[in-house]
């Protein structure tokens, strides 16, 4: 139960860096070809998140396929299973580009709107 | 923040909203509560890869290689380290990092060979993560220029995920565990180094399939080295001898 472990994780990063924000959604990415069971960070998410800044957050998940090109037939495709063949020619032989990959891409913050006197904008954005 | 325009950032983190237009001036005669998106891209796994890398780091200092053996639980990893330590011992400075959810009874067979050995007992925990190597690491204190084993907690699926700072990682497997589990347990196979098919002294007391063994590895990992073992008996400990002195003789000095 890995899940659990990066459960703690996810809780643990998000209240080093936003402090004691008031968190209304987590948005996580989890790869297809990860090995991660998604159910089993949702199951965790909620007890871990007690007691924490991310209390009572929504938890939405993006899964995006892996994608993988063929080291011998040079075809490129997307792939869900962790067994990644190429469809073409069958092989094993292949380099994984995305999919394993697992992200805590942004969160929601419950706040007031600032006065102008307070505003602050942080360029470089987009 | 306001979603409008992405302005009163005021946790020092990088604030965008890239739903957002870009920022034009207005005025915030608006008093209520509302969302702000805050930009994390974080991996999940970012502690403990960096904790990991300074764990690579620190043993590659010491010219000390360090070895993740992993495998189910009964697959033979510490009499592997048994027969290891008494061949190996005398020829490459040998310590082990014994991990176990509970109990100190790996450590005492390892301690038993005159091997340098620490035990972590990860209570309810499935798998090493870098921050307990880098406790055992810390307390072990591996020779200079010597090979270090790190005895994963049996498990073929949590210890997959976790780099801990090693340079080669090994999953053992045995011939009572049925041929196909490279492709039952993918995530761990592909990430193997080294797949040692352990207990060969028994195949012929067991229905094991050596062709659909190896296709099962190759369809998961085709660059893994193979290697048929029997850690009790002896049987094609040589070639893994040889892995384990390359390994040592490509580290640089």
């Amino acid at each position: 139960m890995h899940e659990l472990s990066l459960t703690q994780e996810i809780v643990e990063a998000i209240a080093d860096r936003m402090g004691d924000a008031e968190i209304e959604c987590v948005r996580l990415e989890i790869g297809k070809l990860s090995g991660v069971v998604v159910e089993s960070i949702r199951f965790c998410f909620d007890l871990v998140a007690e007691g924490t800044i991310v209390a009572g957050a929504r938890l939405e998940i993006d899964e995006p396929s892996g994608h993988a090109r063929c080291r011998e037939c040079a075809s490129e495709f997307d792939i869900d299973d962790p067994i990644v063949l190429c469809p073409t020619c069958a092989t094993a032989n292949v380099d994984v580009l995305s999919g394993r990959d697992m992200r805590i891409r942004s969160v929601e913050v419950r706040t007031a709107c600032a006065p102008p006197a307070a505003a602050r904008t942080t360029p470089g954005s987009g | 923040m306001c979603t409008t325009c992405g302005c009163s950032d005021d946790t020092g983190v990088r604030v965008t909203d890239p739903g957002a237009p870009t920022h034009q001036p207005h005025t915030h005669d608006h008093d209520h509560d509302h969302g702000r998106t805050v930009l994390l891209e974080q991996k999940v796994l970012a502690r403990n890869d960096d904790l990991a890398g300074r764990n690579r780091a620190w043993l590659a200092e010491r010219a000390v290689v360090a070895v993740n053996l992993m495998s189910s639980p009964g697959s033979g990893k510490t009499t592997l380290l048994e027969r290891t330590i008494r061949e190996l011992g005398s020829d490459v400075p040998l310590s082990v990092i014994e991990g176990d959810q509970e109990t100190l009874f790996d450590a005492e067979r390892i301690r038993a060979t005159g091997c340098r050995v620490v035990q972590v007992n990860t209570g309810a925990g499935c798998h090493l993560d870098a921050q307990m190597l880098s406790s055992a690491l810390r307390t072990l204190e591996p020779p200079q220029r010597s090979v270090m084993f790190i005895e994963n907690v049996g498990n073929l699926v949590c210890p997959a995920l976790f780099d801990l700072g090693e340079d080669g990682r090994v999953v053992v497997m045995s011939v009572t565990e049925g041929a196909d589990k490279p492709l039952k347990y993918p995530h761990m196979f592909r990430t193997a180094d080294v797949v040692l098919l352990n207990k060969v002294d028994l195949l012929p007391y067991v229905d094991f399939d050596e062709q659909r063994f190896e296709g099962s590895v190759r369809r998961v990992n085709p660059a893994a080295r193979v290697l048929r073992i029997s850690a009790t008996r002896g049987d094609g400990m040589s070639g893994w001898y040889d892995w384990l002195r390359e390994r040592a003789t490509d580290r640089p000095r």
